[in-house]
């Protein structure tokens, strides 16, 4: 129902705006230059009268109705429910609005899971659930109409020759602006903060310090219980996360490595040695290689680069696990090539052109120019870029899925299989899972240690690409 | 005037950016240890001529050239001449003051360092300080040679691009409206910094201001839409002058 009438708004705001408009033409006879504000300006603010308060109020409603008609239904049925326990009535509650849903059909078939007699309570709740719904659905109506009555006629009396309507509608879009920002940022901050109260209930069942320093990773053989409390002398053995961050950081190393020189390489070359038409072509290239699903990289990893590592290490007799953290490093460096290499080039574009003139001038050749002045010049920001591309290798997870393997070995060794940060979220969320055993929250922790990384580096790298940008400007 | 010899020439000088032609056949001699000052309107050319001087138009990728031009009689375009050597012979000085992102005393070592004059770091400190006191800086810095030369006022700025230009002993130094840039007082600074250059340098400036080409040049050559238009001794230029477009420019009746 509120779907329809937030439907009727859009068109309601449009008539609203044509009337306004018309309004405001005839008022101003023939010298429409006298209106302090153009037409549409009225228009709008008629729209805006017209339709968004009823837009508040239905999506306010909207909002409000499920829980209220569920706890109208569940204090009629409040001595049957008394008696038993949250998740028997979480079921009823299930039911009850599926029945509600279906009760006009004949013939579709609803699987319940309650039995007996709370059966046939739930079959009364759902009459009772269906008629307060229509209920609401009705007053949701009955309000949006007489707002829209009110607000029409308000604002349409209101249009005069001098009102400023041209400022009403500035802002109201700046209203608009801010409500569309605050959204974003509460979005984040509210999963962040949802991170870190799961990571709090895992800390509670493995102490912090295990978590952080243990170095054996094994939850899939986490044990709860009958009563489903973990033993937490156990877990706090299993859950230690030291083996992923040491195949983080392993494989992280191994794509910066190759990362690093080859887009740095390529980015001097792009805006120092290329020509124009050269850099007309390798450009989007570029483009095309930041683009491909990282999914891509990860079968490219798994299927063509291990085995070919694979084959390379049995060639001069060395053992070579067939999931390897050097294929997997090796296929993200590939991967953040393109990122190393746009991040530097716009870096070392930003160098004004007035210094390498002034070292070409002295006499220095290219490679000078840009060993002595250009790069020292950009170095800040290049590191800048590499710490973001840390940040992005460190975050990089279906590559690893695919690549790098599950096994948590604590090892050192590019050759062996190892598992990193991202990986383990992965796997400890597939299948299915109680929501609050050890074993899934601790994916909430992995992912608040893993946040905590990448915010540092790119905060870091941000206040020094900052910090180098005042320096030219 | 003394009639004195000539330090560089060009001969028939034709420049094209692209489709673009810039410059016409300009014939133009430089007298060594004397200012030469490029005058003329907005894009008629100057700067690409000065450029064509130590070669600058070769960083840009569409810029062709063509005519004679020498320094000592040799043909600077000629297959044999070292860009780089040509470079350490006739410096530039920019527009705006483009210090290095470095020190003060890096600044001005750059050039000895990357041409290999030095063999140890008493020579180069000799020369840093030397070239600092000839562009008349060292007084000012000579307590925080150390420190970024980005930090300088715009007038010591230019003063250092001049000694970063000198520490290499060019014997011509090109400079590109080396003022424009630069506050009333920096400028008086610079123009008597340039006069007294003179006596060991060959030194051509582009200048926008009339009174500047008068106070510190000894010849001045008109530009005019890529043409050279006229050049005579500065003092008959700007009293006596032949051509009606460098009567009306200098007397300020052209844009
Ligand atoms: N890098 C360049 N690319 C293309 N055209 C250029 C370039 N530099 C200068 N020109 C053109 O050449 C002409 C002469 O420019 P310039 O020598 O800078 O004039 P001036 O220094 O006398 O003001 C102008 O028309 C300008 O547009
Ligand atoms: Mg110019």
């Amino acid at each position: 129902m509120a779907l329809y009438i937030l439907g009727a708004l859009l068109v309601v705001a449009l008539a609203a705006f044509i009337i306004g408009r018309a309004r405001a033409i005839s008022i101003a006879g023939r010298e429409i230059s006298s209106l302090h504000s153009r037409p549409t300006y009225h228009g709008g603010f008629l729209a805006i009268w017209a339709s968004v308060p009823a837009f508040l109020a239905t999506i306010l409603l909207a909002s409000l109705s499920g829980s209220y008609v569920e706890n109208a239904v569940l204090d009629k049925f409040s001595d049957t429910l008394s008696t038993i326990g949250s998740a028997q009535t979480q079921a009823f509650l299930r039911d009850v609005r599926s029945l509600a849903e279906t009760a006009g059909e004949t013939g579709r078939q609803v699987i319940l899971s309650t039995k007996g007699e709370l059966r046939e309570q739930a079959e009364l709740a759902a009459e009772l659930y269906t008629s307060q719904i229509s209920t609401v659905n009705v007053a949701m109506l009955v309000l949006s109409v007489i707002l829209v009555l009110a607000g029409g006629v308000y604002g349409y009396t209101r249009i005069k020759v001098e009102k400023r309507n041209r400022h009403f509608v500035e802002k109201f879009i700046t209203g608009i602006l801010v409500i569309c920002s605050a959204v974003a940022i509460l979005i984040t901050i509210g999963i962040v903060f949802s991170l870190i109260f799961e990571s709090i209930r895992f800390f509670q069942k493995v102490p912090f310090f295990d978590f952080l320093f243990g170095y054996h990773w094994s939850p899939q053989s986490a044990f709860e219980n009958a009563s489903g409390t973990s033993l937490a002398g156990d877990n706090s053995r299993i859950f230690g996360a030291i083996p992923l961050f040491v195949g983080t950081f392993l494989i992280t190393f191994i794509a910066i490595s190759i990362a690093a020189p080859l887009g740095l390489m390529s980015a001097i070359y792009m805006s120092d040695y290329a020509s124009q038409r050269f850099r007309a072509i390798a450009q989007p290239v570029m483009e095309i290689l930041a683009g491909i699903p990282t999914v891509v990289y990860g079968f490219f990893a798994a299927l063509t680069v291990a085995p070919a590592i694979r084959g390379w290490g049995e060639a001069v007799g060395l053992s070579v696990s067939s999931e390897s953290a050097l294929a997997a490093g090796v296929v993200m460096g590939i991967m953040i090539i393109p990122f190393v290499m746009s991040l530097s080039d716009d870096v070392i574009n930003s160098v004004p052109q007035s210094l390498r003139d002034g070292s070409y001038a002295m006499g220095a050749t290219r490679s000078e120019t840009i060993r002595r002045v250009v790069l020292p010049a950009a170095l800040p920001g290049i590191v800048s870029a590499l710490l973001l591309a840390v940040s992005r290798a460190v975050g990089e997870t279906m590559i690893v899925v695919m690549a790098a393997g599950l096994a948590a070995n604590l090892t050192i060794n590019p050759l062996e299989a190892v598992t990193t940060v991202t990986v383990q979220i992965v796997t400890l969320l597939v299948g299915d899972q109680e929501f609050d055993s050890a074993k899934t929250l601790a994916a909430f922790a992995l992912g608040l240690v893993l946040f905590v990384i990448t915010l540092c580096l790119n905060v870091y790298a941000l206040y020094v690409v900052k910090k180098y940008r005042e320096q030219y400007d | 005037m003394a009639k004195s010899e000539i330090k560089m020439s060009g001969k028939d000088v034709s420049v094209s950016y692209g489709a673009k032609q810039a410059l016409f056949d300009v014939n133009l001699d430089i007298p060594a240890k004397q200012v030469t000052a490029l005058i003329g309107p907005s894009g008629c050319g100057k700067s690409t001529f000065l450029r064509c001087l130590n070669r600058m138009n070769d960083t840009i990728d569409i810029c062709r050239v063509s005519g004679d031009i020498r320094l000592d009689d040799q043909d600077i375009y000629h297959r044999d001449i070292d860009v780089v050597e040509l470079r350490a012979r006739v410096g530039m000085v920019f527009q705006k003051p483009n210090p290095f992102p470095k020190s003060i005393f890096e600044n001005v070592s750059y050039g000895p360092k990357i041409h290999g004059l030095v063999r140890n770091k008493t020579e180069l400190e000799e020369i840093v300080v030397n070239s600092l006191q000839r562009a008349g800086l060292f007084e000012e810095v000579k307590d925080r040679l150390h420190e970024p030369g980005t930090g300088l006022s715009g007038g010591q700025q230019q003063r250092l691009c001049i000694a970063r230009a000198i520490a290499v002993s060019p014997e011509v130094i090109l400079m590109d409206e080396p003022c424009s840039a630069l506050d009333p007082i920096a400028t008086a600074i610079v123009e008597e910094l340039i006069d007294e250059l003179r006596e060991n340098y060959t030194i051509v400036i582009v200048t926008h201001s009339m009174q500047q080409a008068a106070r510190v040049s000894q010849q001045t050559a008109m530009f005019h839409l890529g043409h050279l238009v006229e050049v005579d001794e500065t003092d008959t230029i700007f009293t006596n002058p032949s051509d009606q477009k460098t009567q009306d420019y200098i007397t300020g009746r052209y844009g």
